[in-house]
């Protein structure tokens, strides 16, 4: 019996993510081929080389990307977050409820919504050029900060729901403990609130960096053909260039470059636990 | 001047009166405890006078000046939690520090004040340790620390020993006394626990339902309660409710089911006809065999029961039960079912008219 409930949740990891994992290996490892699929297996590093030698621009500029996406949820949604949790049982329900809601949506219809929000004659600008604060409209759109404004949107529930949690479960008699001894409000947000929720800021920050890395939706309709992400660049290895093991190759790229963060804040969270 | 005063302070929680138009003056260097019932108000009041809750009517006054608007963190006041709320990701000397450093004393002096603390309450070498790694009555001793290293003028402690196991709560009684004795700082202290209350305070002040019923010195408020709430709440009592009349010359206390009316020493503030009971502690409660003069109840052993150094024996006495505590060796001599006469000294009974 001990067996089994150990064994089933490494049966379901070995199944849906360590195979898919290693069969995405192996083609990364595989020689390009006019077959179906197009590719013919073998062991080469040929891949590698080639992806080595052309540009790599597209892993800093993901990495960069994702990480200022994650600073700016972790600055918007930990106030978010800490409102929520110190606010009474009803309205506090209600008030997750909202940073639900978006998800009953598809992610496509919301991120095509602010379309209409940043193009010329969209809403952001209207209200500028009414304000009479410019006189032209602002090229919002197809640029990083459209890009930006799009990962910020659509991760920041990933943020403030870990936060949240953590933040909700805090005991009330610490802060008025800290109060007691005469830390005044900002101080007790430094010194008690911050520290004790890090696990929650460690937990939001991957699961905002991990998928905003290899994010290809919304730089690809937001971002216009300027932006440089590895989903742009494994999209068109795979689709336009039919190149299965070369796609693979990108993706392995960049599994090894997440997994690093992931191992540190694995090893800190389980320091702090 | 009394260090703390409280003015006709009133709180309610939506229909619920928490505290009712309470007044209380605490003198400097009293280990002054609040004993009631769970939900008599205490903790909210110990809560007003640290400033985490405002009272709604009513000041509250901390060596001369009004505090009822300062906020918690910047009141003279310290408070031992009763959950102790030390901070998880801080170490014991991070923990005393803590206070410290808010007020912004210099490092080496708070190094220095810390290792004080930690004499104080017999935790030297416990500097590194993290809150987990100590056991109940090490956090009890943290805490304790963390709170007087600020010299607060008043030192509040919530059920200071309501999570400590019982032979541990002996000593850390003690310990507290001692303690308290050596830094001279006044303790308010909260409790449901009689025995507590009684054991550590030089004063006691007994509330319910969010008023002051009693104050006084232990022994006052054990031998000479105020009301049948105080007698009762505080230790056991043999309650006789009787009704007054008024006698040759004195006034007397008819109790159905004693022949005789009790002759009452003091003079009561209520008319004849009025109720009043008599209250009389169990180890005060005489038994003999034979009828002994005075006042006297015939009653039947129901139950004995030994507890070492004394024994508790029930007694069926017409329609009541009396309690009485006897010493050991003199309840040996009684066996279940046997009949006594149940007696106590006049001076020994208290008449209670509330």
């Amino acid at each position: 019996m001990r067996r089994v409930l150990i064994g089933l949740p490494f049966a379901w990891l070995a199944v849906f993510f360590l195979l898919p994992l290693a069969i995405v290996a192996e083609i990364s490892l595989s020689r390009g081929a006019d077959a179906i699929p197009p590719y013919k297996l073998g062991a080469t590093l040929d891949n590698f080389r080639t992806l080595a030698g052309g540009c790599l621009c597209a892993y800093p500029e993901s990495l960069g990307t994702a990480a200022l996406a994650t600073v700016l949820c972790l600055l918007l949604g930990y106030p978010v977050a800490l409102a929520i949790a110190r606010t009474r049982a009803p309205t506090r329900h209600l008030l997750l409820f909202f940073v639900l809601l978006p998800f009953w949506t598809s992610l496509l219809i919301r991120v095509y919504a602010w379309f209409a929000i940043l193009q010329p004659t969209g809403l952001v600008n209207r209200f500028l050029l009414w304000l009479g604060v410019i006189d032209a409209p602002l090229q919002l759109l197809n640029n990083f900060f459209a890009v930006e404004v799009g990962l910020v949107y659509s991760y920041l529930p990933f943020m403030i729901l870990p936060l949240y949690g953590v933040l909700s479960q805090l005991d009330e008699s610490l802060l008025e403990a800290a109060a007691d001894l005469g830390a005044r409000p900002l101080r007790v947000l430094a010194t008690v609130i911050l520290p004790l929720s890090l696990p929650g800021i460690a937990a939001g920050s991957l699961l905002v960096f991990i998928p905003a890395v290899g994010e290809f939706v919304i730089p690809d309709l937001l971002g216009g053909p300027t932006t440089l992400m590895v989903g742009k660049v494994l999209w068109q290895e795979f689709f336009d260039n039919v190149d299965w093991p070369e796609a693979a190759a990108v993706a392995m790229v960049l599994v090894a470059l997440l997994t690093a963060p992931l191992l540190i804040a694995q090893r800190y969270l389980e320091r702090n636990a | 001047m009394p260090i703390l005063e409280i003015r006709e302070a009133t709180r309610s929680f939506g229909t619920t009166l928490a505290v009712a138009d309470l007044s209380l003056g605490v003198e400097a260097g009293e280990f002054f405890a609040l004993l009631g019932p769970s939900g008599c108000g205490k903790t909210t009041l110990l809560r007003m006078i640290a400033g985490f809750e405002r009272p709604d009517r009513g000041r509250i006054v901390i060596d001369g000046d009004d505090v009822t608007d300062t906020p918690p963190y910047a009141r003279p006041v310290n408070m031992m939690f009763q959950s102790y709320a030390l901070f998880p990701h801080l170490d014991v000397a991070g923990n005393i520090a803590f206070g410290l450093r808010q007020e912004g004393m210099p490092r080496a002096r708070r190094t220095e004040r810390v290792a004080e603390m930690l004499a104080l309450v017999q935790m030297q070498g416990f500097e590194r340790r993290r809150p987990h790694e100590l056991s109940g009555g090490q956090r009890q001793r943290v805490a304790l620390a963390r709170a007087l290293a600020k010299m607060p003028k008043l030192l509040l402690l919530d059920e200071p020993l309501a999570a400590l196991d019982r032979k541990l709560r002996e000593e850390t009684r003690l310990e507290l006394t001692g303690i308290q004795e050596r830094v001279g700082t006044t303790f308010l202290v909260v409790t449901h626990d009689q025995e507590e209350a009684l054991g550590m305070a030089s004063r006691v002040a007994v509330m319910n339902r969010g008023a002051l019923v009693q104050i006084g010195r232990p022994a006052e408020i054990y031998e000479r309660p105020n009301s049948r709430f105080v007698a009762d709440f505080v230790g056991a009592v043999n309650m006789f409710e009787g009704e007054i009349v008024a006698g040759f010359n004195e006034i007397e206390l008819k109790i159905p089911g004693i022949e005789r009316p009790v002759p009452l020493d003091e003079p009561v503030d209520l008319p004849a006809g009025e109720g009043a009971a008599l209250a009389v502690r169990p180890e005060k409660l005489r038994l003999s065999e034979t009828r002994p003069a005075g006042i006297a109840l015939p009653a039947t052993v129901v139950s004995i029961g030994y507890q070492g150094g004394q024994s508790i024996v029930h007694l069926a006495a017409g329609g009541r039960t009396l309690r009485a505590h006897l010493p050991s060796e003199a309840a040996r001599e009684l066996i279940r079912g046997v009949a006594v006469w149940a007696s106590w000294e006049p001076e020994d009974a208290v008449v209670l008219t509330r």
